[in-house]
């Protein structure tokens, strides 16, 4: 029935050997900004020596694994020539236009599908099934039908483009809030005007996101077209450096491709956060 | 039992530097049951985390039993204000009063044995197997006290439990928790800011004055037991009691224009 | 228009538009007499001859094994890792970098490396490719998981003493387990392309081998059959893990439905 309440013995208070120590997630850690800025190239800096001398120790062949030097030399000496920066130049084109592209279609169909219940449950399902089809399926198709040139890559990044924009669109549109619709509604706000003034606004968060997200599909398919069909760029550059085993130039160029990706999602992360700025609570992508 | 010696608790540095508690002192003994009250803004908040351990002061100290605090004592269980956010959403109401009890070397069916009797001495022996967020938040918060009684704690620590919920279901919280006084001989210090609730409640009254935050007074409360909330009330002594803690009180609050800097309030949480 | 109307209109364009899409697909292909463009009649065809269940063992099963391992892998240390980074702001601080490069790097720009390094082109290089990719989304996302755990719970696990396994355990696993799921998702979409396209590169066997070896043959049945049965791939996977979610994770919905923001 009652339980009796231990007056606490001696053994239980805080042990005064270690001090209980709350999670070290508490206010008390120390936050300096030159440490924000030390910290992270301190860690750039330990892991690129690491890389050296792991290649160079022999764990890994320098055969197989040209040392940091190595590859950034390459990297570097590639820097000089022409050849490379027009590679990156037609991957960036591949990128962008295909973004461009998918872009321009995704958002319009987005808005009208968006605004239309009806519209949105007619294409519910086709939508569905093409969504989760991985668009670099399609290159052997490209490949035979259209041919290895810039045709191919960019219905192929604008087509992996297309569809997180068109679904990130739909949902934005839909996911007003109904009592800013009906405000507008009940002091007489035409439905075009509803959808520019209101649905579109609100809707602008998601397809940043979306906007973000496809630029990153954009990208991967831009390179792998490059890679597999041998349309001009940095995918192309990589195949001829694996064909030929010119090992550092494989590395450099993929530290450059890394480079590219982390540019543009800089860019487009930062159009999002800016997006963002007066919708705080709509972050999430779709379910 | 518990002292609490010249406690004081500054955040930041130099400039910028915000003074939650100035000096605190005072006891509590065994079996009391303590309020403190005290006007908004005055660090009641941060006082009670500095005693329960979670927050370490940066002067003076907190001494259990005679041993000083360096961390939450086992003998301690809080009960937060809000009460939706310091019980788990994603499992029953069983397994949230379990929590604190599945480190302490017990068997299995005497933790079993625990969760059902704290939960039956709140009354929720019914909605054991619910999710909390299915039940009101009086409670939500009955569940909480649960959780700490089901700890077996000598203290309970509580800073406003009753500040969320409404009038009604606070009168039948503050009823439990005096009721579960009387079974279990707990030792409670209770934080308000609800001038009746601290009367009704405590034996013993600490008032807190504001920027800096002391010690104001202590006033000993010796209204009958066991109390009710309408004979009780209704006693003169009652309604003297409570008229000196509302005047000590309300010479504490400054109006917002008088005083331009308030950095008491911005340090409460 | 009256509610019935509508809904009942609904319906029936969810019914007719697909179907009306099939038709126009059967329709153009049959007439335009395309080699590269078969109707989805032969299309089907060749998905029956091929996958059920000729082919299935040689082709689709290492692919699945693939890219369930990959996935697998990809998971477990995504939260392993993820968890200590969340709750911990020095390691966050010194990981970032590391993580926002390796995170928009095009995993294709990583696949002839990855057959160098590993020296290998079989399984173990397809479940390590896999298993790095899937790593991220789902690191980034448990990081942000718990990040966001409420700090009262984790108060109140301190004021309790709850040690420090426990706690995360009981509390910052489930609290983040919302956010986590999320990234899983996106992970198992990401399984099936990089899984796709590594095999596409370089394989002896696969779905992406498959396709390969179609395009390098010319043989258009092959081909379609296997771009059908990734799609399909994607599709159930996507639909599985949903349902999976949905069970795992009813108490989230309740609890968000019965609490204001």
């Amino acid at each position: 029935m009652l339980y009796t309440w231990p007056m606490a013995t001696s053994g239980e208070v805080a042990r005064p050997a270690a001090p209980v120590r709350g999670s070290r997630r508490s206010l008390g850690s120390q936050r300096t900004p030159a440490g924000d800025f030390i910290l992270p190239v301190l860690s750039i800096g330990v892991s690129l020596l690491l890389w050296e001398a792991v290649s160079r120790s022999g764990v890994i062949s320098q055969q197989d694994l040209p040392s940091m030097t190595a590859s950034f030399g390459e990297l570097w000496s590639l820097a000089q020539t022409r050849e490379f920066w027009a590679n990156l130049g037609y991957t960036a084109r591949g990128w962008g236009l295909g973004l461009l592209i998918g872009t321009a279609l995704a958002v319009p169909i987005g808005i009208v599908l968006g605004s239309s219940e009806l519209a949105a449950r007619a294409f519910r399902v086709p939508i569905e099934f093409m969504r989760p089809i991985p668009s670099a399926v399609l290159i052997p198709l490209l490949f035979l039908t259209i041919g290895a040139n810039l045709r191919s890559e960019l219905f192929l990044a604008s087509f992996g483009a297309f569809w997180p924009l068109l679904v990130q669109t739909m949902y934005g549109v839909r996911d007003v809030d109904p009592i800013a619709i009906d405000t507008a509604r009940s002091f007489g706000v035409g439905r075009f005007a509803r959808l520019y003034r209101i649905k579109l606004p609100s809707a602008v968060p998601y397809i940043a996101t979306g906007f973000r997200i496809s630029s990153t599909v954009a990208l991967i398919l831009a390179f792998t077209a490059e890679l597999f069909m041998g349309t001009p760029g940095l995918g192309q550059a990589m195949n001829f450096a694996t064909s030929y085993g010119l090992n550092d130039q494989l590395y450099a160029l993929a530290l450059a491709t890394g480079f590219l990706g982390l540019a543009i999602h800089f860019l487009t992360s930062s159009l999002e956060k800016r997006a963002l700025r007066w919708h705080p609570s709509q972050r999430s992508e779709t379910p | 039992m518990l002292e609490i010696k010249s406690l004081g608790k500054t955040y930041g540095s130099g400039e910028n530097a915000v003074q939650a508690i100035a000096d605190v002192s005072f006891t509590v003994s065994d079996g009391e049951f303590l309020c403190v009250v005290g006007p908004s803004g005055c660090g009641k908040t941060t006082l009670l985390k500095c005693i329960a351990g979670l927050l370490a002061p940066s002067r003076g100290e907190v001494l259990l039993r005679g041993r000083r605090l360096t961390g939450p004592p086992p003998e301690m269980a809080l009960v937060f204000q809000e009460y939706s956010r310091s019980l788990m959403p994603w499992t029953s109401v069983r397994n949230n009063v379990l929590l604190p009890l599945r480190h302490k070397k017990l068997s299995r069916d005497e933790r079993r044995r625990l969760v059902e009797e704290a939960l039956g001495a709140v009354g929720l022996t019914r909605f054991i197997d619910h999710y909390p967020w299915q039940l009101s938040g009086g409670m939500q918060q009955r569940v909480a006290i649960a959780r700490a009684l089901a700890y077996q704690p000598s203290i309970l620590l509580m800073d406003e439990p009753f500040a969320s919920v409404d009038a009604q279901t606070r009168a039948d919280l503050e009823d439990l928790v005096l009721q579960v006084r009387e079974e279990f001989g707990i030792t409670i210090l209770f934080v308000t800011h609800d001038i009746d609730e601290s009367v009704y409640l405590s034996d013993r009254i600490i008032v807190l004055a504001h920027a800096p935050t002391v010690v104001k007074e202590t006033l000993p409360v010796d209204l009958p037991h066991p109390r009710d909330q309408i004979e009780t009330k209704e006693l003169p002594d009652f309604a003297h009691l409570r008229a000196h803690v509302y005047r000590l009180v309300r010479r504490e609050q400054q109006p917002i224009e008088a005083a331009p800097v308030q950095p008491a309030a911005v340090a409460e949480r | 228009m009256t509610r019935r109307t509508y809904s009942a209109l609904a319906v029936a364009l969810e019914i007719a538009v697909p179907l009306a899409i099939l038709l126009a697909w059967q329709a153009w292909t049959a007439s335009a007499d395309n080699q590269h463009f078969p109707t989805p009649t032969t299309i089907l065809e060749q998905f029956r001859e091929l996958w059920l269940f000729a082919e299935f063992e040689r082709h689709v099963l290492p692919s699945l094994i693939r890219i369930g391992a990959g996935f697998g892998i990809g998971v477990v240390l995504g939260v392993a890792l993820g968890i200590p980074l969340g709750l911990w702001r020095r390691a966050r601080v010194l990981a970032m970098p590391h993580i926002e490069y390796w995170r928009a790097m095009p995993p294709p720009a990583l696949l002839p490396i990855s057959v160098v390094l590993l020296n290998d082109i079989g399984d173990k290089q397809k479940i390590t490719f896999i298993a790095f990719f899937c790593l991220f989304p789902v690191l980034l996302n448990t990081i942000d998981g718990v990040r966001g755990i409420e700090p009262t719970l984790l108060e109140t696990a301190r004021s309790y003493r709850v040690p420090a396994r426990e706690r995360i355990r009981r509390l910052v696993l489930p609290a983040a387990l919302p956010q986590i799921v999320a990234g899983m998702r996106t992970s198992l979409s990401l399984a099936v392309i990089v899984m796709v396209v590594a095999e596409y590169f370089s394989s002896t066997e696969g779905v992406g081998f498959v396709l390969l070896d179609a395009k390098n043959t010319f043989r258009m049945g092959p081909m379609w059959a296997a771009i059908l049965l990734i799609g399909l791939l994607g599709y159930l996977l996507n639909l599985l893990f949903l349902l999976a979610e949905r069970r795992a994770l009813a108490w989230h919905r309740g609890w968000r439905a019965a609490t204001p923001d």
